[in-house]
Parts: structure tokens; sequence; C-alpha cells
């Protein structure tokens, strides 16, 4: 893998401080994760470790591209699994429920009244 | 990558963003985040959090030669009292650039970066060729940043770890000898404090 992103990221003072994220499920994951950590569901350190973790497992080819924000997702799905917070299970119910819904539909957390099955 | 899940690959972006929001609506359902506060910290993170802070220190060091000194013995006791957003960092430590030595910051495991001074790590830091290329072969990887760095001068390159963040203090160009903190702010960019760009 060459750094070929690296000439193309010189970003000029201006762009200083935004965020980088490629998609806006990035940034939700990331505020998430932070936010359960003020919350106390886990310290820092702890997925700190998890995604140190996971990270020691990525295998960059020329057909899987490294994406960052998927691994910080496993990473933290992971972590919220072993502590007992959403189990596995759980999530791929949800994850079920909302991939049965109509196209086109506006995908944002917000607005979804939530099912409760469990 | 998870070998179990190759045939997933052709749609990841969906897959992990479809996963996110399953997540996000459990956790809401929990009663242990909520919408709003993802929202706010999304926009602390782009308004308030950022390199800024970091540019703050770095033009009030060049101006303040006891702020520069207890900067450089105790970055976290230093910036302590500007209260930056952002708790995770540890221990901050700042490395000067001289004529002698040329600084660049890594974090070779995963990530780890001072965003309360920094803000958000770009792309290409968390991009395992940089990681690794860094620290075998600085100087090539800080020219195609376009940055040279004569054979005459050192390059360090710092690992940054959960447990201590480093950020750069570059070198005060000479054009901005006379300018004040906030034109010596304005010129310093995110990617002088990492290291892979001079303030010029």
């Amino acid at each position: 893998m060459t750094l070929h992103e690296l000439d193309v990221s010189i970003a000029p003072p201006l762009r200083n401080g935004e965020l980088d994220f490629e998609a806006p499920w990035q940034g939700r994951v990331f505020a998430l994760a932070n936010s359960l950590c003020e919350r106390g569901v886990f310290a820092w350190s702890e997925f700190q470790a998890a995604l140190i973790d996971e990270l020691k497992t990525v295998k960059v080819t020329p057909d899987q591209p490294y994406t960052y924000y998927e691994h910080f997702l496993h990473a933290l799905v992971d972590l919220l699994d072993s502590k007992g917070v959403v189990s596995s299970g759980e999530l791929e119910r949800q994850i079920d429920r909302f991939a049965q819904r109509e196209h086109g539909h506006d995908h944002h957390p917000h607005v979804h009244a939530h099912s409760h099955q469990d | 990558m998870h070998d179990s899940h190759e045939h997933e690959h052709e749609h990841d972006h969906g897959d992990a963003a479809l996963r996110a929001e399953a997540l996000e609506a459990l956790l809401i359902d929990k009663g242990l985040v909520t919408p709003s506060a993802i929202d706010d910290l999304l926009e602390l993170f782009n308004e308030r959090v950022g390199p800024m802070n970091g540019a703050q220190v770095v033009a009030r060091a060049w101006h303040d030669p006891e702020f520069k000194a207890a900067l450089l013995d105790d970055a976290t006791q230093a910036i302590a009292p500007y209260r930056f957003v952002g708790g995770q960092i540890d221990r901050l430590v700042v490395v000067e650039n001289t004529d002698a030595v040329h600084n660049v910051v890594v974090c070779t495991l995963c990530s780890c970066y001072p965003w309360a001074v920094m803000g958000l790590p770009p792309k290409w830091y968390k991009d395992p060729a940089y990681r690794s290329r860094v620290v075998r072969e600085p100087r090539n990887v800080l020219r195609e940043f376009g940055t040279e760095i004569g054979p005459d001068r050192l390059i360090r390159v710092w690992d940054s770890s959960a447990e201590v963040r480093y950020m750069v203090l570059p070198q005060r160009p000479g054009r901005l000898r006379d300018a004040d903190e906030s034109a010596c702010m304005a010129a310093i960019t995110r990617n002088s404090l990492i290291g892979v760009e001079e303030v010029v």
C-alpha cells in the first residue's frame, strides 16, 4: 500500500478542525463512544484496549481497503457485548428490523419509534 | 478483517451504517444515550475542539518564554488552565523543533491523538501505511507532505499511546518575528502540530 492519500490530504489552514468523517454514521459512532464513556458505561482506557485489539487484526489488501471507523464500530460493539450492555443477538435483531424498512425511509434514529421485543 | 464476513464487504458501507444506527437506537432505548447528546458532541468536535487549541498554545509559547518553558517541562500542567474539552489525555508532552531536531508524531498501535489540542485525527494519521512508514523512513514520508528536512537535522519520531500524547512545538518562521499571537495562530496548521509540515 502506498501513501497516495498523503498528497491530497494536506489541508489548508482554513480546514483545520474539520471532522474527517467519510459518512455521517462515522461521526455519530465516534460521538456515541464518547457519550457512553461520559456516562460511565465504560472507561476510555477499556475502549482504547478494545480498539487496539481490533486494529491488530487488520490486514489491508487491494480488495479490502482499510476502513478505520468500521473497526472502531466493531470494537465498540464487542465491548458493549462483553459488558452485557447490548448483546450481539439483540443488535442483530435490531439490524434485521431496520433492514426491513422501506427504501427511501429516513434512517435517522431520531425519528423512529422503537419497538421493544426483548 | 473478519474472515467470516467476507461476503458482506461489497456492502460494507451500508452494513456498517445500518449496524451503527441499530446500535445507537438500542442505546437510546436503554436510556444510555440521547440523540441530543450525540448531536451536541458532534457540534463540539466541529466547532470547539480543534487544532485551534493547539495553535493557541503554540502561539503563546512563541511570545511568552516562561509559558514555553512550562509547556516543555510539563505540558499537561501548562495547558490545564485552558480547560480544553477532551478529557482523554492523561499526559500531554510537547516536543520542540529546533535547528538541530525536527519532531514528528505517530501512533503505531492505533490512532492515539491529543484531540483536545488538535481536533480529530486526519484520515492519513489512521492509515497503516503512515503508521508504519513514518517510523522506518520519516524523511521520505515528510517529503511526500512537501516537507524537506535537511540532512543536518535529526528527525525524532514520537509514538503516542493511550497514556502519553505528543504535540509538536513548531519553529517560528522569520516572517512572523514581529507578528502578534493571533497572526501567528492563523499560520499554525494542524499538520505542523503533528510534525509533517513546518510553519511557513
